[in-house]
């Protein structure tokens, strides 16, 4: 067991805490990310190699020799002086990984530099209506007329479709062909004609996704990556990446900081709720969940260091534990609250910008999205634990 | 940068995991449980492998290792619900007669496997009705009860006021009675004393915080070995056994319960490590993580003692499948040495949240 990070590491953390001492008041809020600031914020990350450090320097990144804990240290500190640590969204979380892995030379000339810089957003059409958790069911359908594919079809929770400039698409080119295998992976621009968007409001009020519906879009046949009918291997490869980074321990940490400070300064009958055992309690009970996704995550960090230990059982439940854990104490919060707890939008005695209301309602989509609870328990339960698969149904 | 076992502890883990596997079966379990042969050889074999020897330094006869090592030792004595006086004689005794330089003329023959100290840690932590200690001129009057060790050849005694006593059991003025508990796999008795010879070990309420946030954490190891046991056998059965033509692991329901096991059981391990490498190593952080291993150990142990049991159906029931031994030792960890609400009020003190 050794926590530490080894010396050679102290010299690039005092470069990093170098870089945020000296510009830490460009860092733009949230809400302006995507503005003139954002993006001066994002280009400054990117030269500096605190952004995509690992793409290539020919495709508009900073092209340093992958490091897991030079990565871990950039996040951390980062975190700890709260500070932004640049765009995110799915085309740089998850389709420049993959361009980067499966995609042309003149794909990833023309992709990915815009993309890691903001001035390219994108979205992702993986879900149908009839197609969620079975998600390779999908039948949004590519034909090719001539030197385009014609697309037909629907997708829906396309979080921002209304924003994006592309998309990054599944859709069915080979009916003929077993399921799994009739798939292909399609990039086009937003503004083709034959897109609709339609936002879809959600419990939380916002409209956090989008339906898109597509009549006789077309795509010139060349936009896709990989071959034809290999769009399933392609998105298995993104969908793997999304799991683990939908609730990351830092984020349960520092909710659980504020939870604290809520229950040190709200009162009921004039105590502090920090002086009810009964809360206290409850606050202890999560501390210790918190402090178990912890740890889980530090043997994940060394699994990914050192080849040869077994961290597998560990990475599959992440998703599941972290989303749950998340809305465990976003509900508690709203618990610590009482009433007040209830307050949202523009009332006036809402608390933290109503976020702790918002992030309970968000963190149950997000315990449904990217693979339900039940979908994640059967991964756990099939690879993890080598139970056997359901059987098929005959077909009737 | 590694978190997980040294490949010298994972060796430990496999010696004594051969040795438990040849020498502690269950059927040796259950004779033990039944009270027709007592723990004695098999903590002699232990004491071969060095196990009560693990925390002794070299130069007081032991082997000198550190608290990981004891909590993966502990984690392999739960997932076999091994009896063996572990606790008190390998863990919380020799280190609180290292930290306090008393008693060490025993360490040598405890290292050897050739005496025994049990511990009676309950009045220190949460005294009960009818139970309680009180020193006088080094004389200890009183009772002790939920005491560890029947077999033990004296005692660790915390008072109320945190100090540590030792009494012999030979002393003039002590006696003891077997307490029945459900978990058979080790021994509780009530310690009375009528004016018993007690040697003082130490009133510095360090040691006994360093003891007892050691014996925590080894409580919360045995019970993550216990607990993965009782996960493996319903996993193991879940593939076997059949119902309506297909194993009972295909439906849904049964594997989402071995998932929920899984889930909630694999973070525990990292936890239960960092625990036991903070004890030596993190000493501004070891207090509050023992206490957090210890309650949330307690808490995933008996979801997953519940649901492993459910997941065998009526044969989890029984006695013939065996696998209610372990569903009764994580119970009893979950009570010794703090419940999970004591231990995590402990844990709000320790951090300045009780006013």
């Amino acid at each position: 067991m050794d926590l530490s990070y080894g010396s050679e590491y102290s010299d690039f953390r005092e470069e990093v805490r170098g870089f945020i001492a000296a510009h830490q008041d460009k860092s733009p809020s949230q809400a302006s990310m995507r503005g003139a600031e954002g993006l001066a914020w994002q280009k400054l990350l990117l030269d500096n190699g605190y952004h995509s450090r690992t793409v290539p320097k020919a495709y508009g990144g900073f092209g340093a020799e992958p490091d897991i804990l030079k990565s871990r240290i950039i996040s951390e500190e980062f975190s700890a002086a709260q500070l932004s640590t640049g765009l995110g969204g799915q085309g740089i979380s998850m389709l420049t990984p993959v361009l980067l892995e499966m995609g042309t030379e003149a794909q990833k000339l023309q992709f990915i530099k815009p993309t890691i810089m903001g001035e390219m957003i994108w979205c992702q059409g993986y879900s149908e209506p009839g197609a969620g958790s079975d998600l390779a069911s999908l039948t949004t359908k590519a034909e090719l007329d001539g030197d385009d594919w014609v697309i037909n079809g629907q997708k829906i929770w396309t979080s921002t479709a209304q924003l994006a400039d592309w998309i990054f698409c599944l859709v069915r080119t080979e009916p003929e062909a077993p399921k799994h295998q009739g798939i292909s992976f399609l990039l086009f621009s937003m503004d083709t004609p034959g897109i609709e968007i339609r936002p879809l409001v959600d419990m939380t009020g916002d409209a956090n996704f989008n339906e898109v519906f597509f009549t006789d879009v077309r795509v010139p046949k060349d936009q896709i990556v990989g071959r034809r009918g290999q769009g399933w291997q392609v998105a298995n490869a993104i969908l793997g990446h999304e799991r683990g980074s939908l609730a990351p321990p830092d984020a349960a940490e520092n909710r659980l900081k504020g939870i604290i400070k809520l229950m040190e300064t709200e009162t009921i009958d004039g105590h502090r709720v920090m002086d009810s055992p009964v809360f206290r309690d409850r606050l202890m009970k999560l501390q210790g969940q918190v402090l178990a996704m912890r740890c889980n995550d530090m043997r994940l960090l060394s699994a990914r260091i050192n080849k040869g230990q077994d961290a597998r059982l560990a990475g599959m439940i992440v998703k599941l534990q972290g989303t749950e854990l998340r809305h465990e104490l976003e509900g508690f919060a709203i618990d610590v609250l009482g009433e007040i707890g209830l307050a949202y939008e523009d009332n006036p005695y809402l608390r933290g910008n109503g976020s702790w209301q918002y992030q309970y309602m968000y963190f149950l989509g997000l315990i449904i999205g990217g693979g339900t609870s039940q979908i994640q328990k059967n991964i756990i339960g099939e690879r993890g634990l080598d139970l056997p698969r359901e059987p098929k149904v005959a077909k009737v | 940068m590694e978190f997980g076992l040294s490949s010298e502890q994972t060796l430990l883990q496999d010696t004594v995991n051969r040795f438990l596997d040849e020498q502690a079966p269950l059927a040796t379990v259950r004779q033990i449980a039944a009270a027709e042969i007592d723990d004695g050889a098999i903590w002699k074999g232990l004491a071969e492998l060095g196990i009560p020897a693990l925390l002794v330094p070299e130069h007081l006869g032991g082997v000198g290792l550190g608290s990981l090592d004891a909590a993966v030792v502990a984690e392999s004595l739960g997932y076999h619900a091994t009896p063996a006086p572990f606790l008190g004689t390998a863990v919380m005794a020799p280190l609180a007669f290292i930290q306090s330089g008393q008693q060490e003329a025993l360490l040598g023959p405890m290292a050897q496997g050739d005496y025994r100290v049990g511990i009676a840690f309950g009045e220190a932590i949460g005294a009960r009705n009818d139970a309680g200690t009180t020193v006088s001129s080094g004389k200890l009057t009183g009772k002790a009860i939920f005491a560890l060790d029947a077999a033990a050849d004296g005692y660790l005694v915390a008072t109320r006021e945190k100090h540590l006593y030792f009494v012999e059991a030979t002393a003039k003025g002590f006696s003891r009675r077997l307490l029945t508990t459900v978990d058979k796999t080790r021994t509780t008795v009530e310690l009375v004393f009528d004016g018993a010879v007690a040697e003082l070990v130490s009133q510095d309420p360090g040691v006994f915080n360093q003891v007892l946030d050691a014996g925590r954490v080894m409580q919360a190891a045995d019970t993550l070995g216990a607990a993965q046991y009782a996960l493996d056998q319903a996993v193991d059965y879940a593939k076997q056994r059949k119902q309506f033509e297909r194993v009972i692991g295909s439906f849904q329901a049964v594997k989402h319960m071995c998932a929920e096991m899984a889930a909630s059981l694999e973070p525990c391990r990292s936890l239960v490590w960092y625990a036991g490498h903070a004890l030596d190593h993190m000493p501004e952080e070891s207090r509050v993580t023992a206490c957090h291993a210890k309650a949330h150990l307690a808490e995933v142990g008996r979801f997953v003692a519940k649901t492993a049991t459910e997941v065998h159906g009526g044969m989890g029931f029984t006695d013939l499948v065996g696998l209610h031994y372990w569903f009764k030792r994580i119970g009893a960890n979950r009570q010794l040495l703090g419940s999970p609400e004591l231990v995590r009020e402990e844990a709000a003190r320790l951090q300045g949240m009780v006013a």
